[in-house]
């Protein structure tokens, strides 16, 4: 009797929680994987069943590829650099000196400004003619560039702000795992006669590795969450150079209104992050060590 | 491998206003086993750092078996520590963690196998070599530190507090295995505690120091039986010894006063107290303390308290009137404003 009176009480304390999750987050997933199975209704004509008729079509969409390809040199580029600078900085400002809180906040503020500023303030830099970029180029006798408007530089001018601005975020991490792991390690290991370079690779690495960890997942997520900065600074183009597959769905699902693709991409989307969040886990699992 | 000496010469250390250490010279001869001993917060373990080399002194100078090594970084100090705190890499395995220091320094793999199972084997670690260090018992935890330490068979070994962390029976268990390992591979061994009893029992030569300063040096027994100054005295035995003022021992006082000329203190040992009928001392119980194998009989000598040590059955009542009688020679002579030790003109008996 008591036990059966102690199972109610706890579903009904996490059924508030509960039902927050399954409204906005497994019945919209759902729903857009049925959606996925049907057509988009258009004006007079009703959605009606088509099985796997939109995937059939995705797979023959060359945007969706190139946005897909877009988003893995995106993903590529980005993750490995903005970890490494997140390190690099995470190490600098965790030594003592002068100015120390100053470089920290210095290091962060990119993380701390919204995207959209960020991206306007960029948008300034890569101005042709009288941006930053051009001025200091002009110095040295160069022409005036387009970086945002060419096919060839667009993505590599937004990767270069997703560095900017991911490198940070990940510096705090590192930063508190930095500060948790206690500084008569690597006494021991100088007194053992390693150097500063052994003493990172061989003690301090692979106490990060957790961290790493959480950090790539996160960098992975966020590589193709991210999609505020392209709204300012290309708008996806030119010829959707650098258009990513967040940002395609937004036009297929809302400038396009052909919800039912929008659909079917989101639920690629879903499953693309599912498998490169498990795979890390596999791939990352033997390495790490967990306190 | 043979031990090499350390000398400490001038050595200060200040932190902005704070000053941890102040003029420190100690000798410690090669292959010997020195304990620095001393309270908390009296610069025992700044002063191990600055001969380690992870801390800088702002005066002085270090030198390792003759060499000059003060501006030496730690890594090339060719020495080895073992913290409190045991600093084991919990990422790498026990076997990993003791040859740890081989493989920075490049020593054959062929080599780092033989000297690990030689390694492991004397300190009981043979089964455990596959192991992380968070899968082990603090005992063994500490036995990995000790083996990171002996395996790369330098001349010095620096410890800090390396058995606080210990139960008392482990702990009296690994002094008696550290001793009989620094005797037997020889290195100079320069140990830091708190604790008396581990000093007094395992070292060679004592350290003392009381904020900042070294307070004596002495081997253990002189250390016991000759304190230098009334800290020293009040540091060593359980219970220390017992200072008391010249009018507690009344007539007795006052002869060794004029005799000296000078005011004193005076250092009582509660075992060197017994009961005796034609004795100088007059006791009145007041308390006592039952310790199993003996007890401290607590009381006032002239007004002052006082301890004294006997055989567990023989406890007397309080209120009672003991007669105590006490060897001239452990009457110890302190100056009453200097707190050093006197010594009285020779021929002079305390006890008339
Ligand atoms: N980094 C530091 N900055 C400022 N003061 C310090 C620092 N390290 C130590 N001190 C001070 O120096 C003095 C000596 O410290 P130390 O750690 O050497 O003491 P200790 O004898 O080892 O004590 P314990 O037995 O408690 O370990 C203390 O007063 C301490 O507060
Ligand atoms: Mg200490």
């Amino acid at each position: 009797m008591k036990i059966k009176r102690d199972w109610i009480w706890g579903w009904t304390l996490i059924a508030p929680a509960l039902a927050l999750i399954f409204l906005f987050t497994h019945i919209p997933a759902l729903m857009t994987l049925w959606g996925s199975l049907f057509s988009t209704p258009r004006g007079r004509k009703p959605s009606h069943f088509v099985g796997l008729a939109n995937y059939e079509r995705l797979i023959q969409d060359p945007t969706f590829w190139k946005v897909l390809g877009n988003n893995a040199i995106y993903a590529l580029g980005t993750i490995p650099v903005s970890m490494a600078l997140a390190l690099a900085m995470a190490l600098l400002v965790n030594r003592p000196f002068k100015g120390r809180a100053l470089a920290r906040m210095a290091y962060f503020t990119p993380t701390v400004l919204p995207l959209i500023a960020v991206a306007n303030i960029w948008l300034f830099f890569y101005t042709p003619g009288f941006g930053l970029i051009d001025q200091v180029l002009g110095l040295f006798g160069a022409g005036q560039s387009n970086f945002l408007g060419n096919a060839g530089t667009a993505l590599p001018a937004i990767m270069v702000v997703a560095i900017w601005k991911e490198a940070g975020f990940f510096m705090i991490f590192y930063l508190a795992a930095l500060q948790a792991i206690p500084p008569q390690l690597a006494e021991a290991a100088k007194i053992e006669g390693a150097g500063a370079w052994t003493i990172f690779r061989r003690i301090t690495l692979p106490l990060l590795m957790p961290t790493t960890l959480f950090v790539s997942i996160n960098a992975v997520i966020n590589a193709f969450r991210l999609v505020d900065h392209i709204f300012i600074l290309t708008g996806g183009g030119p010829d959707n150079a650098s258009s990513l597959l967040l940002y395609y769905i937004y036009e297929t699902s809302f400038r396009f209104w052909d919800t039912a693709y929008g659909a079917t991409l989101s639920v690629v989307l879903l499953a693309l992050m599912c498998l490169l969040a498990i795979g890390q886990f596999f791939l990352f699992d033997r390495k790490v060590h967990y306190k | 491998m043979s031990g090499g000496a350390i000398s400490l010469q001038g050595i200060s250390k200040s932190w902005g206003e704070t000053q941890a250490l102040d003029g420190i010279d100690i000798e410690v001869p090669a292959g010997s086993f020195t304990a620095l001993l001393g309270p908390s917060g009296c610069g025992k373990s700044t002063l191990l750092r600055i001969v380690s080399g992870l801390e800088e002194a702002s005066g002085g100078q270090v030198m390792i078996a003759g060499q000059d090594v003060t501006q030496r970084p730690a890594d090339k100090r060719n020495l080895s520590m073992v913290f409190q705190s045991y600093a084991l890499f919990p990422h790498l395995s026990v076997a990993e963690n003791i040859t740890f220091g081989l493989r920075t320094r490049r020593v054959p793999k062929a080599e780092r196998a033989e000297r690990l199972t030689k390694v492991a084997a004397l300190l009981g670690l043979s089964d455990y070599l596959s192991r992380k260090p968070g899968q082990l018992s603090g005992g063994q935890q500490q036995r990995v530190a000790l083996g990171r330490a002996v395996i790369s068979e330098r001349p010095v070994c620096l410890m800090d507090e390396p058995l606080s962390n210990l139960d008392a029976k482990l702990r009296h268990a690994m002094r008696v295995e550290l001793r009989a390992l620094q005797q037997s591979l020889g290195f100079t061994m320069l140990y830091v505690t708190h604790d008396q009893v581990e000093a007094i029992t395992m070292a060679d030569q004592v350290v003392l120091m009381n904020a900042g300063r070294v307070e004596q040096v002495a081997d253990p027994k002189t250390l016991y039986e000759r304190p230098e100054t009334t800290f020293a005295a009040r540091f060593i035995g359980t219970p220390p010894m017992q200072i008391l003022p010249a009018t507690a021992l009344g007539e007795i006082g006052a002869r060794a006063e004029a005799a000296t000329g000078r005011a004193l203190q005076f250092g009582i040992r509660p075992e060197a107290l017994f009961e005796n009928r034609e004795g100088p001392f007059e006791m009145v119980v007041t308390g006592g303390e039952y310790l199993g194998a003996d007890a401290l009989v607590s009381g006032r000598i002239g007004g002052s308290e006082a301890l004294m040590r006997v055989p567990g059955r023989a406890l007397p009542g309080p209120g009672a009137g003991l007669r105590l009688g006490l060897a001239p020679g452990d009457l110890h002579f302190f100056d009453a404003r200097t707190g050093r030790r006197v010594t009285p003109p020779s021929g002079f008996a305390p006890f008339p």
